[in-house]
């Protein structure tokens, strides 16, 4: 074994070329046969993801390693071959994660090196979290001309608090604006370590990535488990293929799983027969099975993710283990949205779509809701503003619907004085009557900042309503600040204003951490007396003036002139504490018509006509239901939020 | 200048569409009026408000020089000629004539005498025919006032503006506003029917301003005014001087005040409204030419840019068209038609081209389906003092009108009668009107 066997054979399993073989350490047959899947002991396999900040170049650097490893061909490679979906190509961002094993030769041995792709975004820590517990090690990459940002710290402590062995790579050091000393010393400050530890490489160059796949096989330690205790998998991704059904990815813990053995999903006691088990690398490679430590997947037939639930343990039936694995919890939504179809006949069609996302997204939940000013709709629970943007990018674009979208709003809690309980997800039904108490979920927000913005930071939380945690200096002009914040002052225009006030340098991480109970209010808009439901909001006590007057403000502005007067109002209960009017239209005809005038006269009348179409009555004030559009997406939406995050 | 329409090509010789015949109530007779519009595109300068299609001499150059502008029109009257002739309307008089521009009196007035002269010679005038020019008060002389009135004409509506001087100074234009009072007198002194144009709302205008225009108005006597708010449009100078922040756009509710109180005042004199912008002292002081084309009767426009209307033929028939709206004729492409309107090329230069070269002069028309014809019908008809009748209107729309009543915008007696007549607050906003009563 001292030589490279690749050079003796060909090989169809490997797609490789052969000067590439010689050139790579890639193993031959014979070491190959080392580390099949489902005969692979443990201590040849190495299982890692990587934590990386959006556009910090993560798929980039996982491209580069399948080709490096043989697994994808480089004339078959296809840019960034983890991201599947084309909102992910575009956006530049990973939503679901997937598992590649790849082979890999450090000295005499082959190892078998299965890389979890985890998601990048804040919406999705839970996600990240069964991933990140599904590795022993992570490759923690930072852009070399950025520094490290608030949510790869976010991961970054996740990952260090379920023990994982982290290896610091600075990645794009081909870029001009490169600064490796600098950004080194601060990553060594976070995980402790010497900043000349830190690998220094290039996805787009190829530079470094040898060394890392070697110091992935050298640090990251082996899995460990119980060969012959019974099966326990978890699960920690599962993705609907329309060809397929559901495919579930599991990393097994203990013995081991077959195929076409009954397995059983130990949170719903349901079970399922084993249809295929396989690994991918990097398509799907049906196996004889997979063991301990290893990486693969599941196919049931079932068609829905929400009987493969992330997080859950899969077991044997006929002998099941006693207890779960740890970490499992249902997926919970946090940002609520009303979406209505702009054609009142595409409802059905929304239906219909949301139906079909439904397979895919287990966080996705939604019930029909009638508004008076929009009609019928959805009412829509996301993990969060990403989530719902990705939702309703996907439902426009895919299904070709045109939507509105009312402004975010989180969950609360309220009770009654008679104690009636009454949970709350949409504003307009916040309960009227005596209230004891309202209680709104709570994040933990960590914000990395240069430091001359470390007072604007905490001025803008405080208006916010935060409450200070702490701070941190990552390097001597960043700041790490710690906040708990109500969520609903992050979903409403919340980092909008923390990127323009910071100029752009600040970025955003938060996660859920309980409630609390605050004094707040839901402030009605009331057109001509009549209360105009998608413009209600929840807001604390303080703010609900400032609400009033912004939004009476606003629709003043976009609202057209009527044939009467049209009073714009403001209110909390019966209390009105904002009023503007739109003056009555006093003339709209009094250009002259002459015989040359009549053509343009008609068509200007028929385009008036066909502009009436898109009006929706509110009493009789006619509405145009742009006006809806832009009333509740300028400073509301959680759109454009979600579009800058990836930035 | 607007932009022409946007339409389908006229026929080089200019035939109208086969489904185009006379109405067949009558032996030689359509069954509507037939009026004729003469467009004299020059003027001394150019005002910035304007965008009529008009030139000044420096703009025009050579080629299309004002002195061979009779000919040419003459050209486009004989083309006229033959084209109505083999439509089988050829042997209708003509009601009214109206020359407009531009300033018709940049022309001497031989020219335009020789041009009615012409249009006589070729279909005759209806006993009574009413026979306008439009005038600047700087462009007339006594003199020249006598030879019109010598010649036929009958009507003679000057370009007044204002009686203000930085109103007039802001509108850019040049006349003397003392010599009004005299232009007046000098028409009426020769036999003609006078109007005075005004326009309000002009930035920088105020409400005394503008009670001061009409009461010089109303001081010179004459039997019909028109008044219309200034429109801003795009392409004049005026438009870029209000982009550029140097005038203040026209306020809506100015305007709509200043509309009410010349209604207030020109009624007060005896003056009554007979169409949203215009007001004579009686019916027989109605512009007749501009109620036709309110009525929707045949106009042929002679000159560059101007647009002519055939209507179809069961069109200016109440009794026939009344009940069921508009009634189409099927034309060569399946397509129900209710009527062509059509629109000479813009440039003078090569408006004059085509003519002589024996092609029409038409840019491109539009061949009306029984839907627009009836939108048409309804955003004209309800501009008109006599109002429209409700059984002309779609009949799903009709219901419409007693909340127009309710709401004081249609006159409810009219109504009960079985006619849509705007209120004051409804002229104002027959726009909103029109939209509730078509379909």
């Amino acid at each position: 074994m001292g030589q490279w066997p690749g050079l003796v054979t060909t090989d169809d399993t490997h797609p490789a070329t052969l000067t590439e073989r010689i050139a790579l350490p890639i193993p031959g047959p014979a070491l190959r046969a080392r580390i099949e899947p489902n005969a692979t002991a443990p201590e040849l396999i190495r299982n890692f993801c990587i934590i990386a900040h959006i556009d910090h170049g993560k798929s980039t650097l996982a491209d580069r390693m399948l080709q490096l490893t043989g697994v994808v061909e480089p004339r078959a490679m296809r840019a960034q071959y983890l991201d599947r979906m084309d909102i992910e190509r575009e956006r530049g961002i990973t939503i679901k994660s997937q598992a590649v094993r790849m082979p890999w030769q450090v000295g005499e041995q082959a190892h078998a090196l299965n890389m979890i792709d985890t998601p990048g975004h804040v919406d999705f820590t839970y996600e990240v979290s069964r991933s990140l517990a599904a590795c022993e090690g992570a490759v923690l990459l930072v852009d070399a001309a950025q520094g490290i940002e608030a949510q790869t710290l976010a991961n970054l402590y996740l990952a260090m608090e379920n023990d994982l062995e982290i290896i610091p790579v600075l990645n794009k050091i081909d870029l001009p604006a490169a600064q490796p000393e600098k950004y080194a010393e601060e990553i060594a400050g976070l995980v402790g370590g010497d900043p000349e530890d830190v690998l220094k490489v290039s996805g787009k160059t190829g530079e470094g990535v040898e060394a890392l796949l070697d110091r992935i096989v050298e640090r990251i330690p082996a899995p460990v488990g119980d060969a012959d205790a019974p099966a326990r998998a978890m699960i920690f991704d599962s993705v609907y293929d329309t060809y397929r059904g559901v495919v579930t990815y599991v990393r097994v813990v203990d013995g081991n799983l077959n195929p076409r053995e009954r397995i059983a999903m130990m949170s719903t006691r349901a079970t399922h027969e084993l249809l295929e088990i396989g690994v991918i690398s990097p398509e799907a490679i049906p196996t004889k099975g997979l063991g301990v430590g290893e990486v693969g997947y599941l196919i049931t037939g079932v068609k829905d993710v929400r009987q493969s639930k992330v997080g859950d343990t899969v077991t044997n039936m006929a002998k099941p283990a006693e207890e779960a694995l740890g970490g499992y919890s249902d997926p919970k939504p946090m940002v609520f949205s009303g979406l209505y179809p702009v054609d009142g006949t595409d409802y059905p069609a929304l239906r219909d779509a949301l139906d079909k996302l439904k397979l895919n997204d287990a966080a996705l939940n939604y019930e029909p809701e009638t508004s008076v000013a929009l009609g019928f709709g959805f009412r829509v629970g996301f993990l969060g503003l990403l989530h719902l943007e990705i939702v309703r990018e996907r439902l426009e674009r895919e299904f070709d619907l045109d939507l509105i979208s009312t402004a975010p709003n989180v969950v609360y809690d309220v009770t009654l004085d008679d104690g009636t309980e009454v949970k709350v997800t949409n504003p307009s039904e916040f309960p009227g009557g005596k209230i004891k108490e309202v209680r709104e979920p709570v994040v933990r927000a960590t914000i990395l900042a240069p430091s001359e913005f470390v007072g604007t930071v905490m001025g803008l939380c405080n208006d916010r309503r935060g409450q200070m945690l702490g701070m941190d200096y990552l390097s001597e002009d960043r700041v790490e600040l710690r906040f708990t914040l109500p969520l609903a002052e992050i979903v409403f225009d919340f980092f909008d204003h923390l990127k323009s006030r910071t100029r752009g340098y600040a970025s955003l991480d938060y996660e859920p951490s309980g409630d609390q109970a605050a004094d707040l209010v839901k402030v009605d808009i009331l057109l001509q007396g009549e209360q105009v439901d998608a413009f209600s909001a929840i807001v604390h006590k303080d703010k609900a003036y400032d609400y009033g007057v912004m939004m009476t403000a606003k629709l003043k502005e976009i609202i057209p002139r009527q044939q009467f007067e049209v009073p714009i109002q403001a209110a909390v209960g019966a209390r009105v504490i904002a009023r503007e009017t739109v003056r009555a239209m006093r003339k709209d005809v009094l250009a002259k018509c002459y015989g040359g005038d009549i053509s343009r006269k008609r068509k200007l009348l028929e385009k008036q006509k066909e502009g009436k179409k898109r009006m929706k009555n509110i009493g009789s004030v006619e509405v145009p239901k742009d006006a809806f559009i832009a009333a509740l997406s300028s400073d509301g939406g959680g759109g454009k939020d979600a579009k800058d995050k990836k930035k | 200048m607007p932009a022409l329409p946007e339409g389908t090509p006229v026929p080089d010789d200019g035939a109208l569409p086969g489904w185009v015949r006379p109405s067949p109530s009558g032996p030689d007779d359509a069954g509507r009026p037939f009026g004729v519009y003469v467009h004299v595109p020059f003027c001394s300068v150019r005002c910035g408000y304007c965008d009529f299609n008009t030139y000044t001499a420096s703009e025009l150059g050579g080629g299309a020089n004002q002195a061979a502008y009779a000919t040419t029109a003459l050209r486009e009257v004989d083309l006229a000629r033959r084209v109505l002739d083999d439509a089988g309307l050829g042997s209708r008089p003509v009601s009214t004539v109206f020359f407009g521009g531009g300033t018709p009196t940049m022309l001497p007035a031989a020219d335009l005498a020789r041009i009615l002269r012409g249009i006589d010679d070729t279909w005759g005038l209806a006993g009574g025919a009413e026979i306008t020019t439009e005038a600047n008060p700087d462009s007339v002389t006594p003199e020249s006032l006598r030879l019109l009135a010598d010649a036929g004409f009958t009507r003679v509506s000057f370009g007044m503006q204002s009686a203000v001087p930085h109103v007039l100074a802001t509108l850019e234009r040049t006349h003397d506003p003392r010599r009004v009072p005299d232009v007046v007198t000098w028409a009426r002194d020769v036999g003609l029917d006078v109007s005075l144009d005004l326009i309000y709302g002009t930035p920088g205008e105020s409400l005394a301003d503008w009670r001061a225009s009409l009461e010089t108005v109303l001081g010179t006597g004459v039997d019909h005014v028109s008044a219309y708010a200034l429109v801003v449009e795009p392409g004049t100078k005026m438009h870029a001087q209000v982009r550029r922040g140097e005038l203040a756009l026209p306020d809506e509710d100015d305007q709509a005040a200043k509309y009410e109180l010349a209604d207030d005042l020109l009624t007060e004199a005896g003056l009554g409204w007979y169409e949203v912008s215009n007001w004579a002292r009686g019916p027989e002081h109605a512009c007749r030419h501009n109620l036709a084309y309110w009525r929707g009767d045949d106009w042929w426009g002679i000159g560059p840019g101007a647009h002519s209307y055939v209507a179809g033929p069961a069109r200016g028939d109440d009794a026939v068209a009344g009940i069921e709206g508009i009634e189409g004729v099927e034309g060569v492409d399946g397509i129900e038609h209710a009527g062509v309107r059509w629109w000479n090329v813009k440039h003078p230069r090569r408006y004059a081209a085509l003519l002589e070269s024996g092609s029409s002069p038409g840019a491109g028309r539009e061949l009306l389906t029984p839907a627009e014809a009836q939108l048409e019908r309804v955003l004209l008809g309800v501009r008109v003092r006599e109002g429209l009748e409700v059984a002309a209107l779609d009949p799903s729309r009709r219901a419409a009108v007693a909340g127009l009543v309710a709401r004081g915008l249609v006159d409810g007696v009219a109504a009960v009668r079985g006619r849509v007549v705007l209120t004051r607050r409804g002229r104002l906003l027959a726009d909103s009107v029109v939209r509730e009563l078509t379909p």
